[in-house]
């Protein structure tokens, strides 16, 4: 009887996966960290964790396609003269135009205004492409100021105080030169060629008491028409929705760690944050704790995919939500027909996060006059108005087979977790429980 | 000189080319709206604020070419983004005064606190007192003449304009400046990341005579200033260069 040693399986190790050893030794490579765009990619508990309970006996379902269930939201009732009617509560993020190409940023208002809903302007201020294509707009104030000025402050329809965003809660930005073209350097005041570092923190004001004259001034500005929005990433969503509230906001955009950006650091993007699903209970608590649920709007805004993500926030507390990634999507961002490409990029359809290398297949998110023809706005625009239709539909859907005749009447009874995680961070039960964990405090 | 309340009376009764504006008796919304109300061409084209009483967003967003006079101190924001009007305080400013201003020209009589002419895109910021931190922070274009100092972490990230100093500059003048000129005729604590001395060319010098001169500045000369600018190497992101920032 011989014996021998048989192999054992090759075994990788968890903690330094595939991913991670590639990400050390690009590193070490280059010396410099890594440089995307979009979300974060990271597993965390999300609206897959929740389901709806549906009608039985307890309440009864309202009949699809004869029954009306409307949709329309109201934004900025508090204080503007002008407040802004949607017809559905699925607003279009702000994207600048710099990390976007003109066609992109006039498809995103040609089909925002076909659903019914209003597109955002982003950091380099505002194009005659999207005003033009658009009929609700939304006039990002930013910390870089660029091209910002009193004539298209009055020009829009509303105003965002950007003050963070999901991707990078306390980080600003860069525009690398790559994608910095004679008109992209014009709007910006900056000259042709050189990285653009977009500010974090805004110029002329800090804290809550300066946002609050900051936010006198622009109303004063604009003659108190406008609503004023105050945007934040997911850092601490109880208190600073308290503070936009108190500062005066008509409405808070709140924006999870899925939201998407143009260009940051891998590391900002995957470890600064809270999940989405994590910010909205306690963003919806300090509202109502100021007595101003429903009085302040809030947008939820971080990896909204369809329309039971819509009504899974809506049903949350939020009056609306915004979509950036899913938008790009939709007009055509990591389409598999462009996969020889994304090879040459050394990437995959669906992958494809370089964003700020301005090399985009999908003519996106460049400023490359050859890359930027493959985006018909027209065609692009109207994918999008789809999309957006498709997903106010299925968000109707479910709110009928909950009994609700109004998007707005969704709420968290109506709502279970299908994990401990889940249910702690949305405030609901756990499946097949009434138990809700993580009650006490945020 | 006229005394109108434009809270009270009828714009077809106030055809005179002075008004006068009481803080005091009308609300700071009435002023501002009154300013915005202007048409093109209109004959009201003086202005007189009395009573400011340190209010905050006083005349901001004017868009026609009047002159306007401040009489006292304001809160924040006095004359943010003013689009070619000429506005005097006489008294100083709070933070951010001409923030973003696109053209005509502000003067502040007395001291400027922080963020003076923040994000200014064009048209002449003169503060004849001292200004506090950050003046002219992430400047695109305006151009501010200060007669006394300035405080630190001026010119932070200025983009454009010209930012002119009869007194001193404290810590970190033009840190990661982009091509903003600055023109200190004192002394500078000391200078931000990427931001060096730079030799007075003829046409610098032809330049800061223009400012001074639009200043009312007669007591100083362009050759008793030093340039400051760009080093243009933190332009585009190079690792080695860390430890910069």
């Amino acid at each position: 009887m011989t014996y021998h040693n048989p192999p054992t399986t090759p075994r990788k190790s968890a903690t330094f996966d595939d991913y991670a050893m590639s990400e050390i030794r690009r590193a070490a490579a280059t010396g410099i960290y890594d440089i995307r765009g979009s979300g974060a990619k990271r597993k965390v508990p999300h609206f897959d964790d929740l389901l709806f309970l549906g009608a039985s006996i307890s309440r009864y379902p309202l009949e699809g396609y004869r029954e009306r269930c409307d949709t329309s939201v109201v934004l900025g009732s508090r204080h503007a003269r002008k407040p802004i009617e949607l017809k559905i509560p699925i607003t279009i993020a702000g994207m600048s135009f710099g990390s976007l190409s003109g066609p992109a940023k006039e498809a995103l208002g040609r089909g925002a205004t076909i659903a019914g809903t209003s597109t955002t302007t982003g950091d380099g201020g505002m194009t005659e492409e999207e005003r033009g294509h658009s009929k609700t707009l939304v006039y990002q104030y930013l910390p870089s100021r660029y091209g910002m000025n009193p004539r298209d402050l009055r020009r829009a329809d509303a105003i965002e105080i950007v003050v963070g965003q999901g991707a990078k809660p306390g980080g600003g930005g860069m525009l690398l030169g790559q994608k910095i073209s004679d008109r992209v350097a014009e709007m910006r005041t900056l000259p042709k060629g050189i990285d653009q570092r977009s500010a974090c923190r805004h110029p002329d004001w800090t804290g809550p008491d300066d946002l609050e004259i900051k936010i006198l001034e622009i109303r004063e500005i604009t003659d108190w028409e406008k609503p004023i929005y105050v945007k934040v990433g997911g850092a601490r969503p109880y208190y600073d929705t308290a503070l936009a509230v108190k500062a005066g906001a008509d409405v808070v955009v709140l924006d999870g760690m899925q939201g998407g950006t143009a260009a940051t650091q891998e590391v900002f993007i995957e470890h600064v944050g809270q999940p989405t699903l994590a910010c909205i209970r306690p963003a919806v608590k300090a509202l109502q704790d100021l007595g101003m649920h429903r009085k302040v709007q809030l947008i939820v805004s971080g990896g909204i995919r369809n329309g039971a993500d819509v009504a899974k926030a809506l049903a949350l507390g939020a009056d609306a939500v915004s979509i950036g990634t899913a938008a790009l999507i939709a007009l055509g961002d990591n389409d598999p027909r462009w996969e020889d490409e994304y090879q040459k990029l050394g990437t995959t359809a669906g992958a494809y996060d370089d964003w700020h290398e301005g090399k985009d297949p999908a003519g996106i998110t460049t400023q490359d006059p050859e890359l930027m023809k493959r985006v018909d706005p027209v065609v692009a625009g109207r994918r999008l108005a789809n999309y957006l239709k498709v997903m106010t539909l299925e968000a109707q859907t479910i709110a009928r087979a909950c009994g609700k005749n109004h998007l707005h009447n969704l709420e968290p009874e109506d709502l279970c977790a299908l994990s401990i995680e889940a249910a702690a961070m949305a405030g609901v039960p756990l499946a097949g429980t009434n138990w809700v964990p993580g009650q006490g405090g945020f | 000189m006229n005394i109108s309340n434009v809270a009270t009376a009828p714009s077809r009764e106030v055809n005179f080319a002075q008004r006068v504006f009481d803080l005091g008796e009308s609300s700071l919304r009435e002023l501002n709206q009154a300013l915005h109300n202007l048409a093109p061409g209109s004959n009201e084209n003086a202005w007189e604020v009395l009573n400011p009483k340190g209010s905050h967003s006083v005349a901001v967003g004017v868009d026609q070419p009047i002159s306007i006079d401040v009489r006292g101190s304001v809160g924040y924001y006095c004359a943010g983004m003013n689009d070619g009007a000429t506005i005097t305080v006489h008294g100083s400013v709070g933070p951010g005064v001409g923030e973003n201003m696109m053209s005509g020209s502000i003067v502040v009589k007395g001291d400027a606190s922080q963020y003076a002419g923040a994000t200014g895109r064009g048209g002449l910021l003169v503060i004849e007192g001292n200004a506090s931190s950050r003046c002219g922070i992430s400047m695109k274009g305006i151009n501010i003449v200060v007669r006394g100092n300035i405080g630190h972490m001026s010119a932070f990230m200025a983009q454009s304009g010209n930012l002119v100093v009869l007194g001193d500059a404290g810590d970190a003048l033009g840190d990661s400046i982009y091509e903003a000129r600055l023109f200190v005729r004192g002394k500078v604590k000391s200078l931000g990341a990427d931001c060096i001395k730079k030799e007075m060319r003829p046409e610098h010098i032809a330049l800061l005579q223009n400012l001074l001169d639009r200043a009312g500045i007669k007591d100083a000369k362009p050759e008793e200033f030093t340039r400051y600018g760009s080093a243009r190497t933190l332009y585009n992101f190079n690792i080695d260069n860390a430890d910069a920032y």
